[in-house]
């Protein structure tokens, strides 16, 4: 009964005051506001690092040539941040397919798939097409048969590579719709069987046979590419290593999709060990390192929480701020409504319904702040996450916590002057003028 | 005999700046009553005492010394949250400067000490539109205090100071900001609650002039009473009559 009617007489002040209320308001706004937004972001890429290395594969074991290390320097991953810089990594150091070959047939039942993968040049280097004066950015990427099946690209037109193609490391390739759209005027079946040329950054240029053309997904991290994307044209993996040079080299890393069944966290220190033991007890500088998708997310969701916290922490001391100058202004309005304290104190109110007015008065104020800045930090989140090319994902959870929070501010700092008014003397606060 | 007495003040003394050099007293033992259902009135000049009289009747304040009961409750013992109660129930105070709440309704004026006693909303809402149709301010009722003229806020001042049915009615310079014709319709109202509803009123004053209209002046001076005398009451009937 109290508290509507005091809400009544709050809002009736604020409305009396509009100008002191809203920039009383603003420091809460913009705290709120600037909370909400890096909550809105920081959700967002963390949901979108998510999906996108769950899409990686979750299951995903990453396999890798590190430097020994010399020390004990070393994390849980096996990654080393040791000093001793030996040598540099040679052709000897590297993963050969027959370390490959002999590891999945020990390990069978966990392993669904071995992923290796090529770029022609490396993997920054880029390259075009060009047809029909226009030219289609692209890179060309080799990859194994057991990589293509793992991807799964959804095929528009022509087949997928074959055995042959394969072994044989021949020039064919796979070229994306967008390719053909910009190119090609859209007729994906019009290439099949077309020799395209692919010219480098550097100048070099190189043939290939269009065998299929398959549908084109942009991927999740592509910023600010969207009508001339760089497209893959996907070239069987020893196609890519011929052009390398490296048709009979090793790798340095390799990905291991394992079986629903394995357990990774465990699985990750059998690989480890496996290589280890059997091809590098005796590498003088390096050694395999492996590390888990899943281990890789949690890492990268703890760091993005700890950064959204800090940057949250920092916009939090606005709200401080805007707390204060609640507290200033109900000081002020205190002082200006003496009178009005007096008169009520003579009617018959207590000091608790007084203190109880007052810090409604406040916790309006912080809660009327706290809707407006929800809203502008919403908007405002949203806007940055577009703007990044994503979709915006707002968290309800940041929301219910800056209305409480605000809540929290208007009692602590409607407390004091509430206080204060509350201990008026009734004689006194008549007197004022 | 002490049914019929509403205030009764034994040996009322107020001190300031107790147990410091500036220590003044400002009433030397006061001793008086007020009967239920009387009109009286207190005169004294400016720094006679009377505003500190008022603020130990109205339970503002509490005396030095001395004993003071109000319809049969101690009050110099009384606890803050009790004094409280006390002048939310038992007493309706008028003000010279009338002491409205700014930018609430004259309705919500008049409600404000029935919310603070506790009652319903409905209720309350229907009690104070009565208590502004008796001062006949009805068709302003849903007017903020800076809208009303100085006569239409003191009608509703008075009609708060009704809200919760109090034993006194305390007002204080009442008409001191009104022209007279305006102070004369607010004095009318004062009669009409006294003889109609059997009011108990203490009017204070500096004009012996207003306090003649009433039964009974206590004259105040230095913080002494040095009379008290009866007034030229003729109550409402007659002044219509004129």
């Amino acid at each position: 009964m109290l508290f509507t009617e005091n809400v009544l007489v709050a809002l009736a002040g604020l409305r009396a005051n509009i100008m002191r209320s809203l920039l009383t308001m603003l420091g809460i706004i913009i705290g709120i506001a600037s909370v909400i937004a890096i909550m809105t972001v920081g959700n967002s890429i963390t949901n979108i690092v998510n999906t996108t290395m769950q899409g990686m594969g979750a299951n995903n074991l990453q396999v890798g040539v590190m430097q020994k290390s010399t020390d004990d320097k070393q994390d849980e991953s096996g990654m080393n941040y040791g000093s001793g810089n030996v040598r540099e990594m040679t052709d000897d150091d590297l993963i050969t397919k027959d370390m490959i070959k002999s590891f999945t047939d020990e390990y069978k039942d966990d392993i669904k798939y071995v992923l290796l993968t090529e770029s022609v040049g490396d993997y920054y280097s880029s390259s075009k097409v060009t047809e029909n004066g226009k030219s289609a950015k692209t890179k060309i990427v080799g990859y194994n048969r057991d990589y293509m099946e793992f991807n799964d690209k959804e095929l528009l037109a022509g087949r997928n590579f074959i055995h042959q193609d394969y072994k044989e490391g021949k020039d064919v390739c796979m070229v994306s719709d967008k390719l053909v759209e910009r190119l090609y005027k859209g007729d994906n079946d019009a290439v099949i069987g077309q020799e395209i040329e692919v010219v480098m950054d550097n100048g070099a240029f190189y043939d290939f046979y269009v065998v299929g053309v398959y549908k084109y997904v942009a991927e999740q991290f592509s910023f600010g590419e969207s009508d001339n994307p760089t497209t893959e044209v996907m070239v069987p993996l020893d196609a890519a290593r011929k052009i390398n040079h490296t048709a009979n080299k090793g790798f340095d890393y390799i990905t291991l999709v394992t079986s629903v069944n394995t357990d990774n966290n465990t699985f990750v220190t059998t690989v480890r060990d496996y290589f280890n033991v059997n091809f590098y007890s005796r590498n003088d500088a390096y050694e395999v390192a492996a590390i888990s998708m899943a281990s890789m997310m949690d890492q990268m969701n703890t760091m993005i929480g700890m950064i959204q916290l800090a940057l949250s922490v920092i916009a939090g001391i606005s709200l401080v701020v805007g707390g204060i100058g609640v507290m200033n202004i109900m000081l002020v309005s205190i002082t200006e409504r003496t009178k009005e304290i007096g008169t009520r104190k003579a009617l018959g109110a207590t000091n608790s319904s007084i203190r109880l007015q007052f810090i409604t008065e406040s916790v309006v104020i912080c809660v009327i702040g706290g809707i407006i800045g929800i809203f502008f930090g919403v908007a405002l989140g949203m806007v940055a996450v577009k703007l990044m090319g994503y979709d915006a994902t707002v968290s309800v959870s940041s929301i219910i916590i800056a209305v409480g929070f605000s809540m929290a501010i208007g009692i602590f700092f409607g407390y004091y002057p509430a206080n204060k008014a509350a201990k008026l003397n009734p004689i006194d606060a008549l007197r004022y003028e | 005999m002490a049914e019929n007495i509403m205030l009764d003040l034994r040996n009322i003394h107020k001190s300031f700046f107790i147990g410091t050099p500036n220590e003044f007293e400002v009433l030397h033992g006061l001793n008086f009553t007020v009967n239920k259902g009387e009109f009286v009135s207190i005169v004294g000049q400016s720094g006679s005492g009377k505003s500190t009289l008022m603020n130990i009747i109205g339970a503002l304040d509490r005396p030095t010394a001395g004993e003071y009961s109000l319809d049969g409750i101690d009050i110099e013992k009384a606890k803050d949250h009790e004094l409280s109660a006390l002048r939310n129930k038992k007493i309706g105070f008028v003000f010279q400067t009338y002491n409205l709440i700014a930018r609430t309704s004259a309705l919500k004026n008049v409600e404000l000490p029935m919310m603070y006693a506790g009652m319903g909303r409905a209720e309350r809402t229907e009690r104070a539109k009565m208590l502004l149709e008796q001062v006949e301010m009805t068709d302003r009722m849903m007017h903020k205090p800076d809208e009303l003229s100085g006569g239409q806020k003191q009608r509703v001042a008075i009609a708060r100071a009704m809200a919760n049915d109090p034993a006194i009615i305390l007002a204080d310079e009442p008409t001191g900001a009104l022209d007279s014709a305006t102070g004369r319709l607010i004095m009318d109202i004062f009669h009409r609650l006294h003889e109609e509803q059997g009011k108990t009123i203490v009017l204070i004053t500096h004009s012996p002039e207003l306090s003649q209209e009433t039964q009974r002046i206590i004259t105040l001076k230095d913080g002494n009473i040095i009379g008290e005398s009866t007034g030229n009451w003729n109550g409402l009937k007659e002044k219509e009559g004129a």
